[in-house]
């Protein structure tokens, strides 16, 4: 990278030219969370500049979606954020609803709601595991990873898969719940609020915690707005956006849950929000769990949900008084799905991610747009780095929560 | 939100072509004087996010009634009426480029940067336009509909190719 050297000694007389300090922190660094590749500009220890390069996790989901059909992107769908899908199977089954116009069965909304927020509590779970393990606390992380363990199973339990489970799909959910999912469920919103407090215990008032936490990259609510942010960063900084209360989609609407905020914007008040939130989906689950039985028995796939095979395109058969032997079946095309548009967004865990999605009648979809958490909160890394010390990049990158699987796409 | 379309409509009527009513309105905008709507929009009416930017692309689309080949969509949302927008700027082949709304919505600067890495739409008055998924020596863009899904040998990265004729030599 000798352009931006150039440039500054450009910039600055030559003769008082003093060389500054330039570090590649990353692709392969434990604390960026994957293949995240930071360029920093230092003097001394304080970041002057900080360029951001993504792309080395780029898989192409956006054109390989308009060679798939609409039930095998969802498959796509797992592996962008692969450690809440769950919430990315939603949005898409959510964007391709819209566009068919299916009306998802109760039950299905509320199995959706709870898998969702099971999602929520894994992510939250290994981000703070994360989080305190980069800052230097280890107990966390293995208790965190304890509980997100137990999740895991229940997943494994509902669909068979522990982390890419194709579960929700368009115009429902793939099965029902069994009776021994729900006791699990049961058991586990009724021990997980009393871990939670373990971890407050174990952190909350650390003072290593508190300082290297209070204070650190403050995002002004403004600010905020304008870089994009949103999900738990943005809430940390006092705006109580949440797609969940703004537009609420699958059971959201019909169950009681607050949106946390913080005061200051900075590292800590973001923690406080995902600590809160935990507890929250935690009462979200309660709740469906108590409304299942009101349900019971429904189905749990919408009634003219799509095949999981669809076909190119649908056949009308002509009416024909009687059809002789040995005449070439002709009739007109229907579009499979009608053509259009749809925008859906959901609250995954990190923040808002959003799919537009364009038909053409075909079964499959034109174009496919995928907007990110992770892609926009890592374009901030920049803002928020400024003049802060190496030791606090890695705060930043643990309290915005990325996950290059999901930003690269 | 009608009083809100009409006004616009009024006061933009050079800009805004046509004003569709789908899961979200839709306005259908010209490229010149599109600025200025953006600007009126996020001071005036308090859109002050930016959702989301992305380019399409409508290279031999079954159902289009437009003759320009590529469309710009914004989502813009209002956090106080909860009211969300879709604008919609089309754009033709030849003259591939459209104003860049970065000075307005810090966001929009990644989100420009995908779209002229994955369309080749140049955005006038970005701040540093260049590839960000696919590496700088990359050549075409990824999502266009004449760009294969699967590339010929030939076609493939040069650097990729190198690279492999490299470790060749080396075993």
């Amino acid at each position: 990278m000798a352009t931006y050297l150039e440039i500054n000694k450009k910039q600055v007389n030559e003769e008082k030219w003093e060389e500054p300090f330039y570090l590649n922190m990353g692709p392969q660094h434990p604390s960026t969370h994957g293949v995240l590749r930071l360029f920093l500009e230092l003097e001394g220890e304080t970041i002057v500049n900080c360029t951001p390069i993504i792309g080395y996790l780029h898989r192409g989901v956006e054109k390989l979606a308009e060679t798939l059909n609409y039930n095998q992107t969802i498959v796509l769908s797992d592996r962008l954020d692969y450690i809440a899908s769950a919430a990315n199977n939603t949005a898409f089954a959510l964007a391709f609803e819209k566009l068919m116009g299916l009306e998802v069965p109760r039950r299905a909304k509320l199995l959706r709601t709870i898998v969702c927020e099971m999602a929520r509590i894994c992510n939250h779970l290994l981000w703070l595991a994360t989080h305190a393990l980069d800052i230097g606390a280890m107990t966390v992380f293995l208790y965190c990873f304890r509980d997100r363990e137990w999740l895991l199973n229940i997943y494994e339990k509902i669909c068979g898969a522990r982390l890419t489970h194709t579960y929700v799909r368009v115009g429902g959910v793939r099965q029902d719940f069994t009776q021994e999912i729900i006791d699990e469920l049961y058991k586990f919103t009724e021990e997980f609020p009393s871990r939670i407090y373990d971890y407050e215990t174990l952190i909350d008032v650390n003072r290593i915690w508190l300082k290297r936490t209070k204070g650190v990259a403050v995002v002004p609510a403004e600010d905020a707005i304008n870089l994009g942010l949103t999900g738990p960063v943005l809430r940390g900084s006092g705006v109580p956006y949440d797609v969940r209360k703004f537009r609420p989609y699958d059971a959201y609407g019909e169950v009681e849950f607050i949106v946390p905020t913080g005061k200051n914007g900075d590292t800590y008040d973001r923690y406080r929000v995902r600590m809160e939130e935990l507890r929250q989906s935690n009462r979200i689950i309660r709740q469906c769990l108590d409304k299942l039985p009101e349900t019971q028995g429904e189905p749990v796939v919408a009634e003219n949900a799509p095949d999981l095979l669809m076909p190119e395109k649908i056949r009308k058969p002509e009416p024909k008084p009687v059809p002789k032997k040995g005449v070439i079946f002709k009739g007109e095309e229907i579009p499979v799905v009608p053509p259009g548009e749809a925008f859906a967004s959901i609250e995954s865990p990190k923040g808002e991610l959003a799919v537009y999605v364009v038909s053409d009648g075909s079964n499959k979809p034109w174009r496919l747009r995928v907007r990110t958490p992770s892609f926009v909160h890592i374009s901030a890394i920049p803002y928020m780095a400024k003049n802060h010390l190496i030791a606090d990049l890695i705060a930043i990158i643990g309290t915005l929560d990325i996950v290059l699987g999901d930003s690269d796409r | 939100m009608e009083e809100l379309l009409n006004e616009l409509k009024e006061k933009f009527s050079s800009v805004i072509i046509e004003i569709q009513e789908k899961d979200y309105p839709t306005l259908i905008c010209k490229r010149s004087g599109f600025l200025d709507l953006m600007k009126y929009l996020k001071e005036e009416k308090g859109f002050k996010y930016l959702i989301d930017l992305c380019g399409v692309d409508y290279l031999d689309y079954k159902y289009k009634n437009f003759e320009e080949r590529f469309e710009v969509v914004y989502h813009l949302y209002n956090l106080d009426t909860k009211i969300l927008l879709r604008l919609k700027v089309r754009i033709p082949e030849k003259d591939c480029w459209q104003y860049s709304v970065t000075p307005l919505w810090e966001t929009a600067n990644w989100f420009e940067r995908e779209c002229y890495d994955m369309f080749g739409i140049n955005f006038k008055g970005h701040p540093n336009l260049k590839r960000i998924l696919m590496p700088d020596d990359w050549e075409g863009h990824p999502l266009r509909k004449d760009y294969p899904v699967y590339l010929e040998e030939e076609q493939e990265w040069k650097t990729y190719k190198e690279l492999k004729e490299k470790v060749k030599q080396q075993s």
